[in-house]
């Protein structure tokens, strides 16, 4: 109910930069959410998600830039190649496990990058900006900061909501129970592979649709959104909010920007005294907060206000 | 004599990613432990190795000094913080090497600044005459020898000497390595404080032709990790070979390719695709070993 | 029922399995019994499908099952247990159990329905609960179970598939006499509607319940046949050696 109270409140102030700001956690929540299927669920440590993210924000930012301002056909379009593109890249990833696993996804991931680098018709390196966010064509504006923000939130509620039920429904206690004990689970019948690779392919699309809905937010799209360590930042978030939990990528993305956005925008005067220019090595007080987190924390956010053991 | 050239430089680069690789498919495949902070260690070699001929002047006494630097840090960082992940589960052990990269540079940029030249010694920035007629560049073949030499020095130490037989039993089977009584916490200490040495040599002999500057560690660790994957976990026969391709293959790839595409497609495609596809052929070959043996080539455990 | 002819697997100086044939008859209990090191696991991991064999053929039901993956072998009934115990140990004894009924009922692509729903999914697993002897432990988790309890819920996760032939490894591993006789009655109830090919170490539980035993030493079978031939074979007395004891004492 706070996510649909706090826009209204943001507009009447005139607050545009918070509402778009918002939006941006909400999308960024359902990329998180996405790699949480995976790899709290699945127990898939996937280092290379944010191709998925990437490609869907790139399909999307093609159709705009070609002329086809729909979301009706930018979005699926999105979803479209990047289940794809994980349905492709699983297939061969998931055969292997463990150390190789990771390290397969993190290069394939930069396969992605590098060859979304080297297209030159779409920008290059220099990324590609929008002529404008897409259109739902009937009525609504995507235009409009607060209408975005609405149809991020009630994307993002539905993507939950199933999420939710994926993970009670059969397919997500079989997935559950591959993770728990993968050798078992395929000697009591599971074809094991098989539904590593579907859960892989739905995780990748839904973030292709977190990827679309980032290339019409910024109305800009560029190669960094591949690049290994945004997959990183993914990792970041879900282990912060809480692995394997329903909730765990929307906390995380939001604690995350939220920290990033406080550091950047406020002086903390003690801090200051203690290193002037504290504010340009950021990210050497991400890289200690997540080792502590990994270290003393590892159930993370979510973690810490439930003691569930249950699987 | 274009190809001849080219096939020298992968071989080069080859080489130098033979060290790295070499460290990481160790520790890989001993302690079972995915290291991201890998390249870091590399990047502090280069940056140490700057330092250090800035100080004394030196090239040659620089260079050398840093590989012992830099293998008291690595030792120093394994003890300390890494030593605590090896029970840990994949992804912690991910996620806090990452966090030790965003640390390990942050440090760098603190105490050094984003970039720390390190100028190619004069005696070696001419050419050579390799055959009459084909002029190299004399430092590249100094980095082929002193990298076919460690390659050579590695192998000796790896299958000639004790210690070498511990890490080859550990690579293979690390709970009968423990069980024949070697004393495995040492034995990683060693590898890992080895690993960094050959990053050093790495970081330093590239440092004149690449760009010394924070971040340059994680483009390479991530071509050293398609190296692993194409030779085998723990093998570090796969590492040489796995190198020397990829090396290779990227290479001769960037030169040659878009001219191949150039003859056989029509102009307009072949200056788009040719550039994209050369940028990627290494990942290209990966995924096709990886689609017949997905254990890679030599891995070293059965 | 299942044929197994010259089947082999190494692994690297090691011959595991050197040439195993033998064969089990519909609705038998079949013992395989074997000195440490035989290649007992190995074998029966190669028969379900865990690991894949180097060379020889397993005929089940007169299907070539040799190169199928596990989950196929499972689906036509041929399904095994472990010795070291394998569960789910975060999940409930219910839940364990229901996830094997979920297994052989119908495919798990089903991505919206709840599987609470399914009524008929937990009264079946409710059903194997009570059959292997936990009924009222349905709510504990896998993992607070006593280590007797668990080799039940071993065995109840192959049971609630609903195997035509079961390969019961050591079911009565790590207990003490009495949980051991309660293993061995479930066995006796089984055999009525399981074909079983039971390794064990266990000479009573083995003598009580086998119709025939075959008998394997460094991955070859020694001998096949009745438990007084098996009991009376010098060479099998020879190949066990210290045991010769134990096989005089059940006599």
């Amino acid at each position: 109910m706070f996510f649909v109270a706090l826009p209204i409140v943001l507009k009447a102030a005139d607050q545009t930069f918070y509402l778009s700001f918002a939006s941006r956690v909400l999308i960024t929540a359902l990329a998180a959410t996405s790699l949480n299927l995976v790899l709290g669920y699945g127990g898939m440590v996937s280092f290379g998600h944010a191709a998925f993210v990437g490609t869907g924000a790139y399909v999307a930012s093609i159709a705009l830039a070609e002329g086809i301002p729909s979301a009706w056909i930018g979005w699926p379009a999105a979803v479209l190649a990047s289940g794809l593109a994980a349905l492709l890249i699983g297939a061969i990833s998931l055969r292997t496990r463990g150390v190789y696993f990771i390290m397969i996804t993190l290069a394939f991931a930069q396969m992605v990058y590098y060859l979304v680098n080297s297209m030159k018709a779409y920008g290059g390196d220099e990324g590609l900006t929008l002529p404008s966010r897409a259109s739902l064509g009937l009525g609504p504006d995507l235009g409009d900061e607060l209408t975005f923000y609405y149809v991020v939130l009630a994307i993002l509620s539905l993507a939950l909501f199933s999420f939710h039920r994926l993970i009670h429904s059969r397919f997500g206690r079989a997935l559950v129970a591959i993770r728990e004990n993968e050798a078992r689970a395929e000697a009591l019948g599971f074809p094991t592979l098989r539904y590593k690779l579907v859960a892989f392919a739905l995780a990748g699309a839904a973030g292709g649709l977190a990827g679309a809905l980032l290339a019409s937010h910024g109305k800009y799209v560029n190669p960094n959104i591949l690049h290994w360590t945004q997959s990183g930042t993914l990792l970041i978030m879900v282990i912060l909010g809480g692995v394997g939990r329903l909730w765990g990528g929307v906390i995380g993305a939001a604690a995350l920007l939220l920290l990033e956005h406080v550091m950047a925008e406020h002086r903390f005067a003690w801090l200051a005294a203690l290193a002037p220019n504290y504010q340009q090595h950021a990210s050497l007080g991400v890289g200690i907060v997540l080792l502590a987190v990994v270290l003393y924390a590892p159930q993370g956010i979510a973690g810490l206000f439930s003691k569930k053991t249950h699987a | 004599m274009l190809f001849f050239e080219q096939a020298l430089n992968g071989l080069q680069f080859g080489l130098m990613l033979f060290l790295l690789a070499a460290g990481l498919t160790l520790v890989f495949g001993i302690m079972d432990m995915i290291n991201l902070a890998h390249g870091s260690l590399y990047m502090l070699g280069a940056f140490l190795a700057a330092a250090l001929v800035k100080a004394t002047g030196s090239f040659v006494l620089g260079v050398l000094l840093s590989i012992p630097a830099t293998a008291a840090l690595g030792m120093a960082l394994e003890v300390t913080l890494l030593r605590t992940l090896y029970a840990r589960d994949h992804l912690s052990q991910v996620l806090a090497t990452f966090a030790l990269i965003l640390i390990l540079n942050e440090g760098v940029r603190i105490i050094w600044g984003t970039d720390a030249p390190l100028p190619m010694p004069a005696a070696l920035s001419g050419p050579v005459e390799l055959l009459p007629g084909m002029p190299y560049p004399a430092y590249r073949l100094l980095i082929i020898a002193v990298g076919a030499a460690v390659a050579l020095a590695l192998w000796l130490i790896v299958a000639k000497t004790r210690v070498g037989m511990q890490v080859r039993a550990g690579a293979s089977n690390r709970e009968m390595a423990l069980a024949l009584g070697i004393d495995v916490p040492r034995l990683f200490t060693f590898v890992f404080g080895a690993g960094a040495a050959l990053c050093a040599v790495a970081g330093a002999m590239l440092a004149p032709l690449l760009a010394v500057q924070v971040g340059m560690g994680e483009s390479i660790l991530i071509l050293a990790f398609v190296v692993i994957v194409i030779g085998g976990i723990g093998s570090i026969r796969g590492a040489l070979v796995g190198s020397i391709l990829v090396g290779m293959v990227d290479t001769l790839g960037r030169t040659f390719l878009p001219q191949l595409f150039g003859m056989v497609l029509p102009p307009q495609f072949a200056s788009a695709a040719g550039p994209s596809i050369a940028s990627v052929m290494i990942y290209l070959v990966m995924a096709v070993i990886l689609f017949f043996r997905p254990q890679g080539l030599f891995p070293a455990r059965a | 029922m299942l044929e197994v002819r010259n089947l082999r697997k190494r692994f690297g100086g090691i011959a595991a399995s050197d040439g195993v044939s033998l064969q089990v008859k519909q609705g038998e209990v079949h013992a395989l019994i074997g000195p440490n090191g035989a290649g007992k696991t190995t074998l029966i991991a190669q028969l379900s499908g865990s690991i894949a064999s180097d060379a020889g053929e397993i005929l089940f039901l007169g299907q070539d099952v040799t190169r199928q993956k596990q989950y196929t072998r499972v689906k036509a009934g041929l399904v095994r247990s472990y010795q070291i115990t394998s569960i789910f140990q975060r999940f409930t004894v219910l839940d364990n159990l229901a996830l094997a009924v979920q297994a052989r009922s119908g495919s798990s692509l089903s991505f919206w329905r709840p599987v609470a729903a399914e009524r008929a999914l937990f009264e079946q697993a409710r059903a194997v609960a009570a059959e292997v002897g936990l009924a009222g432990k349905e709510d504990a988790l896998a993992a607070t179970l006593a280590h007797g309890e668990q080799r039940a819920l071993e065995l109840g996760l192959a049971l609630a598939t609903r195997p035509k032939l079961l390969l019961l490894d050591e079911p009565t591993a790590g207990m003490g006499p009495e949980e051991s006789q309660r293993m061995i009655e479930l066995v006796d109830r089984l055999r009525i509607r399981v074909t079983v090919l039971l390794v064990e170490h266990d000479m009573d539980a083995v003598f009580r319940l086998a119709d025939r035993i075959s008998v394997l030493v460094n991955g070859r079978v020694l001998a096949t046949g009745a438990p007084e031939e098996i009991r009376a074979n010098a060479e099998v007395r020879r190949a066990y050696l210290g045991d010769a004891q134990s096989l005089e004492a059940v006599a």
